[in-house]
């Protein structure tokens, strides 16, 4: 343990300490370049220093490499450290002007451009990436070239590395960012397509996988990492200063027993290339309205600027098509309408024309659907500031020519045909339950509908409740609805679930099954067919306590009324509440007779 | 003149018959799919008598024997789709006590033909619709159900001895 003054203020440092971490314990900011707190510090670039003015030699020292000495004082913010700093920013400025980290530490310390010869690329020569391809990574496959002026980085002898991994931990670490791996591995390096921003960018393989996750943590795609798949690299637990990365971690059944089931599964939507007259997935330009959303989104992949995919200029014409595969009877459209699609195909429009002041918005539809609150006056607004050309009807055909794609398609409204020149089309395709909803409904003993949407207990009443007792639903696994509706029938089953599970005792339904004592024999066929494991042996015993019969006895907790066990029942011993054979024999005997015809 | 009087007698109560169908539903998926069919306006025949059971499972043989003797034309048992059964497995057991039970239904001289199932979901309120439709038509082309007509009827198409009410 060692004590010194920094800045005038005491700090305890550790063994091995470097003034850069002390300095940081305390909160005082130093700027570094060349330093990673995962790879030994060289102090090459010498940003970092720091003045010594007591209890050593005096003198400037890189912070980042000096040790935390006993008795040391230090100023971090004298003359002599900012000249210092000043200088080597100038240096720095006149190798890589281009580096913008560079040119706002410049204008930090007040460094201006030096009557040098420019250099023309961003990198400092720091060799922060060299240091941890070979302390970190391991293969070591970039290396110093040349000497003096024309040293840079590059790979032994200038041939494409064999042993580079394609990492990409070189250009994580570069400080201005200027390191493409690409251009040092001899194979190519394979692009993970960002799947949050549907393959517009693309991501690495421990990513956190969109920005408003919950937990908001990183996940390693083990299909795609570079450790799972070499067993080399191991990188990310090197640098994680919380030690969080665990790779032995796998993922396992965990049982949890719980009062409630809220199914939340969401939505997907329907491929539109199954409608070729579209062209989607042939031309790029054609795209969905969720890519569309994420292309205009300020956190994707064009951090909001809206680019054609074809050319990445801004398309100076979009076409809108809505109800691409809703409202339709025939395979593969659906028979409803999803709903979500007139509201959102109008945002797009007012989004467009933020992003794109000169440009037109046509929007076909057949109907438009803008029931709820202020939805209706949002669209008049679209429509009455000429935001969009809403055209009523529908696309024929969409195909490229001379760079852009023609919009064949009919005005019903005035009865003729139209041509649109687009640089964009945008199809507003159809809601679909999730791929899997019907195996899980049928785990959870919950209804479905011929598409797959789950069915609510009653289409009025119990809106949000299943026929199984427990099981509540919300949003869009119900039905196409939108943010709001989704909200809504999302707080009304957690109250349900809440309702059912605060109470001391568990209210149930009394049409269960009862065992006559007196004339089951024991035979327990009952027991064999009960799907709930709710039928046992019940031992009937005289005053003596002598085993008089063995005989069925059924759990009122678990019994959940169907009345197998009663047609089962050979001596009718069984009966379920409310579904007596007497009350159905009743029911029957009114009904079956001339009496009860439609005369 | 007094043959004549019967024929026209008997000749009007043709006219005038229609089928008595009994139908057992289940309470999760085709009762509610009736429901459903009534709450989508979907219109079917009068013809159809329901009774609602906890599920296809619940139905006794004895039911549908109970229903033929008191005078039904048809009978149709509806539960869940296979696989979507509330009580997970109630309609395979129905599926195939009933499906045993038709086999023996010629042997006490019922046509077969007069016993149908169906699954139907709650959310197939059209298919219940067509469902009935269908069965009725069924019915029709297969007449009053007389059963050992020799022993003369009760004169509502019931043969058998009235059980006590």
């Amino acid at each position: 343990m060692a004590t010194l003054t920094i800045d005038g203020r005491q700090a305890e440092a550790e063994e091995g300490q470097t003034l850069l971490a002390v300095a940081k314990t305390l909160g005082i900011d130093i700027p570094t370049l060349c330093y990673h707190r995962a790879v030994a510090p060289v102090g090459a670039c010498r940003v970092c220093v720091v003045e010594v003015t007591g209890g050593g030699r005096p003198g400037l020292v890189p912070a980042c490499a000096y040790p935390a000495l006993d008795g040391l004082v230090v100023e971090t913010d004298t003359e002599a450290v900012r000249e210092s700093r000043r200088m080597t920013l100038e240096l720095l400025l006149a190798r890589a002007p281009n580096a913008e980290v560079i040119r706002e530490m410049a204008a930090r310390f007040g460094a201006e451009e030096l009557p040098l010869e420019r250099g023309d690329d961003r990198c400092i020569r720091c060799g922060l990436c060299l240091r941890i391809c070979r302390e970190i990574i391991g293969p070591a496959s970039t290396c110093f070239a040349g000497r003096g002026v024309q040293r840079e980085v590059s790979t032994p002898y200038k041939l494409l590395s064999d042993v580079c991994i394609g990492c990409g931990a070189c250009a994580y670490v570069c400080p201005t960012g200027c390191i493409d791996p690409a251009e040092f591995c001899s194979h190519p390096l394979e692009k993970i397509p960002n799947e949050f921003n549907c393959g517009y960018d693309s991501r690495t393989p421990i990513h956190i996988p969109f920005p408003q996750a919950v937990p908001n943590k990183p996940l390693i795609d083990r299909e795609n990492c570079i450790h799972f798949k070499t067993g080399g690299c191991g990188a990310c637990k090197t640098i994680c200063p919380a030690g969080a990365i665990d790779y032995e971690m796998v993922d396992e059944f965990v049982d949890e027993k719980v009062g409630a089931i809220i199914v939340a599964t969401g939505y997907e939507i329907l491929d539109p290339s199954v409608y070729e007259e579209y062209g989607y997935g042939r031309y790029p330009d054609v795209v969905t309205s969720l890519e569309f959303e994420r292309m205009v989104s300020a956190s994707g992949p064009t951090d909001g600027a809206l680019r054609r995919p074809s050319t990445g200029l801004p398309p100076k014409s979009v076409v809108f098509l809505q109800c691409i595969g809703s409202r339709e009877e025939k395979t593969p459209g659906k028979p409803y309408c999803s709903k979500i699609c007139c509201m959102y195909t109008a945002k797009h429009a007012i989004l467009y024309k933020h992003k794109v002041h000169d440009g037109q918005a046509f929007i076909f539809y057949m109907d438009i659907r803008s029931g709820g609150k202020n939805y209706e006056e949002f669209v008049r607004r679209v429509v009455k500031e000429k935001v969009a050309t809403y055209l009523r009807g529908r696309v024929s055909k969409v195909y490229p020519r001379g760079g852009k794609l023609i919009v064949q398609g009919a005005d019903t409204l005035s009865g003729g045909q139209v041509e649109i020149a687009a640089e964009m089309v945008v199809l507003a395709a159809a809601l679909q339950p999730s791929s899997g909803v019907r195996e899980l409904a049928q785990k959870l003993r919950i209804g479905y509908d011929q598409h797959g949407f789950l069915s609510e207990a009653h289409p009025k009443l119990k809106p949000v409740e299943t026929n199984t007792a427990g099981v509540f639903l919300a949003g869009c696994a119900h039905s196409p609805k939108d943010i709001p509706d989704s909200v809504a029938q999302a707080s009304a089953a957690a109250s349900k679930a809440l309702g059912l599970i605060t109470h001391d005792r568990l209210t149930r339904e009394p049409t269960i099954g009862i065992v006559n004592i007196q004339t089951c024999n024991g035979c327990f066929e009952c027991e064999g067919v009960c799907a709930y494991g709710a039928i046992g042996p019940r031992e009937i015993r005289d005053r003596r306590g002598n085993l008089v019969a063995t005989i069925a006895h059924i759990n009122e907790g678990l019994c959940q009324g169907c009345g197998a066990c009663s047609v089962t029942c050979r001596s009718k011993s069984i009966e379920v509440q409310g579904f007596r054979d007497d009350q159905l024999f009743a029911e029957i005997n009114a009904i079956s007779s001339g009496n009860g015809r439609g005369q | 003149m007094s043959h004549a009087a019967t024929k026209t007698q008997s000749a009007t109560a043709t006219a005038q018959w229609e089928p008595n169908i009994v139908a057992f539903l289940c309470n999760w998926c085709s009762y509610a799919g009736a429901d459903l069919a009534g709450m989508s306006r979907f219109a079917y025949p009068a013809n159809i008598r329901i009774v609602r059971v906890p599920c296809s499972g619940r139905v006794d043989p004895m039911f549908v024997l109970k229903s033929f003797e008191r005078g039904a034309d048809m009978v149709l048992v509806s539960g869940c789709h296979p696989g979507d059964c509330h009580y997970t497995s109630g309609n395979y057991h129905a599926r195939r006590k009933l499906q045993a039970f038709r086999e023996l239904l010629g042997f006490l001289g019922i046509d077969p033909q007069r016993f149908r199932m169906s699954w139907v979901s709650a959310a197939e309120g059209a298919k219940w619709s067509s469902v009935v439709t269908g069965v009725t038509e069924e019915a029709r082309k297969l007449g009053p159900f007389k059963h050992y007509p020799s022993y003369g009827g009760n004169g509502d198409g019931t043969t058998c001895r009235k059980s006590s009410e």
